[in-house]
């Protein structure tokens, strides 16, 4: 039997480079499901944090591209000046629609389409950032029944973005699943992703 | 979980709405990616007075005014003067080489929104010596939209940005040539208007436009399933003369598509294509 999940999202805006290469970095090479990244990025960035990424451990990191589909243990990194977005059979779409709370990619815009394509099989990770982009998204992944990880606010370079989700949550009157450090994010994601027996069956 | 109830019922419910639509007006949603365009119909319903898709649907199919609200919302219009510099670029550098080889160069932009594409591109032209020898046909699927296009209208809070964008792109004047500031707005100039036609074009339905040195396409099929991106590609590539370019999206590719090997990148990344001399059917 595999996983309960089928994929994890991950949103983190400023402080994003070094949490994910620590967060990507500690993740085990044969980690059993794709991660789908949107770090807030300017328009002309190029594909650089990608390649960067790539080379800090042993997953494969790329920018995303439309219609791929996700394969485990691969991350699949926001383009600049575009949404990332999951179709309903799981594939990865791209949008050049104006920017969501001023952010294009959009965290939210993942993590909606993802608990929409997804739904109870998704886990969502929101890390360091100074905004409250991701926070809508999160509330719509519990909403879905996925699992919902937020940073530890005092543990993040920027403490706003993992507020705004927890506070997001409680609006909504459903907690977050996991508050923790950064460095146990990795250990958190590769226990939940080996959880197996139809707990969603 | 209760919710997902309701979503599978909104689900059907779009599904229902876009086939209404295609057989009352003849758009043809039911091909787009569905992800975004979900996206869109919802954030339309929400700030409806509607309920549901189904309340809604009675009346989108009888009142073509609220349905022209709801393809405003929709469709996405999203562009800006001279987006992606780095394309531009590229275009002044490796296909207007080419193009000031012709007596005179067709130019079909599909998928141009508020035109600022369609724009961009005639400055370019214009700065490398080809005004008055070239024709742009710019559509769209939304009529409303083209009317601003052939205003020619920009805000002037954007200027700032454009003119970031124009110098990137190679550009050889100054940005504030090409407008003259009104107010809140910026009025492009009346002589890059001249070489454009803006036309209405649904990609879902209608024809070819004949013997293009160059066809535009960027950001629009990444809205489109597979079926209909194959069906656009086939009529840029009837539309296109042996030679010609084809411009797409910086995140759009021919890989995996039935006809790339008729054409050749010109450079890794610029996604612009040149079609083939002679191909083997």
């Amino acid at each position: 039997m595999s996983s309960n999940f089928r994929a994890v999202v991950v949103g983190v805006s400023s402080g994003g480079v070094q949490a994910l290469t620590t967060l990507l970095g500690s993740l085990p090479a044969d980690f059993p499901l794709p991660l789908l990244v949107v770090q807030h990025i300017g328009a002309e960035a190029g594909d650089g944090l990608a390649r960067l990424l790539d080379a800090q451990g042993p997953l494969r990191v790329k920018e995303a591209d439309e219609q791929e589909i996700p394969r485990p243990g691969h991350v699949y990194l926001a383009a600049p000046n575009y949404h990332l977005l999951v179709e309903p059979d799981g594939r990865l779409a791209l949008s050049a629609e104006a920017p969501v709370s001023y952010a294009r990619p959009s965290v939210d815009v993942l993590f909606e389409s993802a608990a929409e394509a997804w739904g109870p099989a998704l886990i969502g990770v929101v890390l360091t950032g100074a905004n409250h982009d991701g926070s809508r998204g999160l509330v719509r992944i519990k909403a879905r029944g996925g699992i919902a990880i937020v940073q530890d606010p005092a543990d993040a370079e920027a403490a706003q973005m993992p507020q705004a989700a927890l506070a997001a949550l409680a609006a909504a009157h459903i907690g977050a699943d996991h508050v923790v450090a950064l460095t146990a994010i990795s250990a958190l994601l590769a226990a939940l992703a080996a959880t197996k027996g139809g707990r969603h069956a | 979980m209760s919710n997902h109830d309701d979503d599978e019922i909104r689900n059907v419910e779009i599904r229902l709405l876009l086939e209404g639509i295609h057989q009352v007006y003849g758009y043809d949603f039911r091909d787009y990616a569905e992800a975004s365009i979900r996206r869109r119909l919802t954030h339309w319903l929400v700030e409806s007075p509607f309920d549901s898709f189904s309340a809604a649907q009675a009346r989108l199919l009888r009142e073509r005014a609220l349905f022209e609200s709801l393809l405003a919302g929709i469709t996405v219009n999203v562009t800006e003067m001279f987006r992606d510099p780095s394309f531009f670029k590229a275009v002044r550098e490796q296909v207007v080489p080419f193009l000031r080889t012709y007596p005179f160069v067709k130019i079909w932009h599909a998928g141009c929104a508020t035109g600022e594409e369609a724009y961009s591109m005639a400055i370019l032209l214009h700065e490398e010596g080809l005004a008055g020898r070239f024709r742009m046909y710019a559509t769209d699927i939304n009529e409303a939209v083209l009317q601003r296009a052939a205003e020619g209208v920009l805000s002037i809070g954007e200027m700032q940005r454009y003119t970031r964008n124009y110098q990137k792109s190679g550009g050889k004047a100054s940005f504030a040539d090409y407008y003259t500031a009104r107010y809140d707005r910026a009025i492009l100039a009346a002589e890059l208007r001249r070489d454009i036609v803006f036309a209405p074009h649904n990609l879902a339905v209608d024809a070819e436009f004949g013997e293009m040195n160059m066809v535009l396409c960027r950001n629009v099929m990444i809205y489109f399933k597979t079926a209909l991106k194959e069906r656009c590609l086939h009529l840029f590539d009837a539309s296109l003369l042996p030679g010609g370019f084809l411009c797409l999206g910086l995140k759009e590719s021919l890989e995996r598509r039935k006809l790339g090997e008729r054409y050749a990148e010109l450079q890794l990344g610029t996604r612009i294509y040149r079609k083939r001399y002679s191909h083997v059917e």
